[in-house]
């Protein structure tokens, strides 16, 4: 950069102001959820609005956590979540070691399918699903969800997978077939290790996919015990009267999971997020 | 065969949740009295998508549909990119930037519908957003952000914006790191000016992630229900209604699944023709 003191110092300060801006922008509205879900509910729409005010308590939080219903979504939504991430990550392991260590005949063909399914609107799938899924005698159960997600979780875990496995040496497993080992030994004593980051950027992006599904949780379950997060705060809204504090509160905690996992696998994350969309 | 039997339980889950599935619902769409009619089905060719096209509530559903998309990703774009022009800057010291990375992604960690349920508490004619503006004089009335059908359509592809950005930030941050350092200095050389060097560099560098995000984006918007869904619900009086929510209400409310399913066709007929580009891009990048 070349440029006198002056001018450096000046666009030092339009950066922070641009900086602040722009955290406004993005972290008001976030930082009003969790300070409404300290309020009671009539204190929601107070004039003049107070960030903090003198109705502050944890009430809404122990209202959604004393509730068995709403601690049910919770509960059905990590089962469904985890769920559908470990069967993502192994199908996409094996689909992954097949694009990256094979050549076959439809392999350009099944890659570009499979970066097609990625552009099908789950509300084009959402009518046939119904019917399919009654028929198999799979309505309002965890199999139906964890089935239909895997459909919109595993092209970007393939992408991903097979980008991955891209990038590592073909020498490494020659050396163990060479030693006696067979393919698909090569593939879990030796890639699978050392591939641990790409699978936790599969893991941790497969999850959030899951744990945000609403329109197949909203159609293919149909009793409040097998509702998730999403569809939870979706019934609470559908009530009389809006308990806003509450909606907050469970929102906040339907939150939490995916931000802790944001903050502990940061770059894992923005790899993740990155790779489906860029690379391919 | 090793390569098929590796790739097996993904072709039999995809063929049996994809390729059939659209199979069916194309052939819904050619078809009436489908699945809760107790009359029997009856082949009629192509008469529900002359029904659909020509219906007056379908037009306005594709015209908002399209409005929201196109804006979105136009917003998303430049937020995006100016985000991540900021998180990129020498001027700032790596840990303040990393802070601020933090809080620019966070509306990317919430949910659809806990996003709706978020605004609709914000854009709440007695909340705090109405507040503000009154009290800086933008407004001069308490506004229906979310109820007046000529406010409605904006104010959801507002918040639509707001929860889409941090996906070209992101990606527009991992382009910017990988753009090398000895273009910008051949540039300056040169005596490229800062604009110059964005307009000459960095835009042409980006230019294959912008393609990428920027298709994958108004596919993803153009199939977006959950949004409109909880903040309107497509109201009031359908000035906000999108493909997704007339298909879902077609379907779900009506019972209109023939129309259901021509909806449906359609709305895959507009991201498949949207999807092709997307494909043959990232094919491109590949090469």
């Amino acid at each position: 950069m070349v440029g006198s003191r002056a001018q450096i110092r000046r666009a030092k300060v339009l950066t922070w102001i641009a900086l602040l801006l722009g955290a406004c922008f993005a972290g008001l509205p976030v930082l009003w959820m969790v300070a409404s879900s300290f309020k009671s509910n009539l204190e929601i729409f107070a004039y003049p609005p107070a960030l903090v005010d003198n109705s502050f308590s944890f009430g809404a939080y122990l209202a959604v956590l004393g509730d068995p219903g709403q601690l049910r979504f919770f509960f059905n939504s990590y089962l469904v979540a985890i769920l559908v991430t470990i069967c993502t990550v192994v199908t996409s392991i094996l689909a992954g070691y097949s694009f990256s260590r094979y050549d076959f005949r439809f392999k350009r063909f099944l890659t570009l399918t499979i970066i097609g399914v990625q552009s099908v609107p789950p509300i084009t799938l959402m009518i046939p699903y119904f019917g399919l899924i009654v028929w198999l005698g799979l309505y309002n159960s965890y199999t139906a969800l964890v089935l239909t997600y895997m459909v919109f979780t595993l092209s970007y875990a393939i992408i991903m997978m097979t980008g991955y496995f891209n990038t590592l040496p073909r020498d490494l497993d020659e050396a163990v077939m060479i030693d006696g080992g067979g393919s698909f030994v090569t593939l879990w004593r030796i890639l699978v290790p050392i591939s641990l980051p790409g699978i936790v950027s599969v893991g941790v992006y497969t999850f959030m996919l899951a744990w945000n599904e609403f329109l197949f949780a909203l159609t293919l379950t149909r009793t409040n015990d097998m509702r998730t997060v999403p569809i939870g705060i979706h019934l609470l809204m559908g009530q009389h009267s809006f308990e806003w504090n509450q909606m907050m509160a469970l929102s906040v905690l339907g939150s939490l999971p995916v931000l802790i996992l944001f903050l502990l696998f940061q770059r894992y994350f923005i790899a993740g997020m990155s790779a489906g969309s860029i690379k391919g | 065969m090793l390569p098929y039997a590796y790739l097996s339980p993904t072709l039999a889950l995809l063929s049996a949740l994809t390729i059939i599935p659209i199979a069916t619902v194309f052939l819904y769409s050619l078809v009436d009295n489908v699945i809760v009619n107790p009359n029997p089905p009856v082949f009629v060719g192509l008469d529900n998508y002359e029904e659909v096209l020509t219906n007056r509530k379908f037009r306005g559903a594709l015209g908002n549909t399209f409005y929201f998309a196109i804006v979105s990703v136009v917003a998303h774009f430049i937020i995006g990119l100016s985000f991540a022009l900021l998180l990129n800057t020498r001027l700032i010291g790596n840990k303040t930037k990393a802070f601020f990375r933090v809080i620019y992604i966070l509306p990317w960690v919430f949910t659809a519908s806990i996003i709706a349920i978020l605004w609709r508490l914000l854009l709440n004619p007695h909340g705090v957003i109405n507040f503000v503006l009154l009290e800086l004089g933008f407004v001069q009335e308490k506004m229906e952000w979310l109820s007046d059908r000529d406010l409605a359509l904006n104010a959801v592809t507002f918040i639509n914006i707001w929860a889409g950005y941090p996906f070209y930030m992101v990606s527009f941050l991992a382009g910017l790191q990988g753009i090398p350092d000895d273009l910008y200095e051949a540039g300056r050389v040169d005596g490229a000016n800062s604009w110059q060097l964005f307009r000459f560099i960095t835009l042409p560098q980006l230019r294959p992630i912008i393609v990428s995000l920027a298709l994958l984006d108004f596919i993803w918007t153009v199939h977006q229900f959950t949004l409109v869904w909880m903040t309107t619900g497509g109201g009031p009086m359908r000035s906000t209604e999108v493909l997704s929510t007339y298909t879902y209400k077609a379907a779900f409310s009506s019972h209109e699944y023939s129309i259901a399913s021509t909806l449906a066709m359609i709305i895959l007929a507009i991201c498949t023709f949207i999807g092709i580009f997307y494909v043959r891009n990232q094919r491109m990048a590949d090469e």
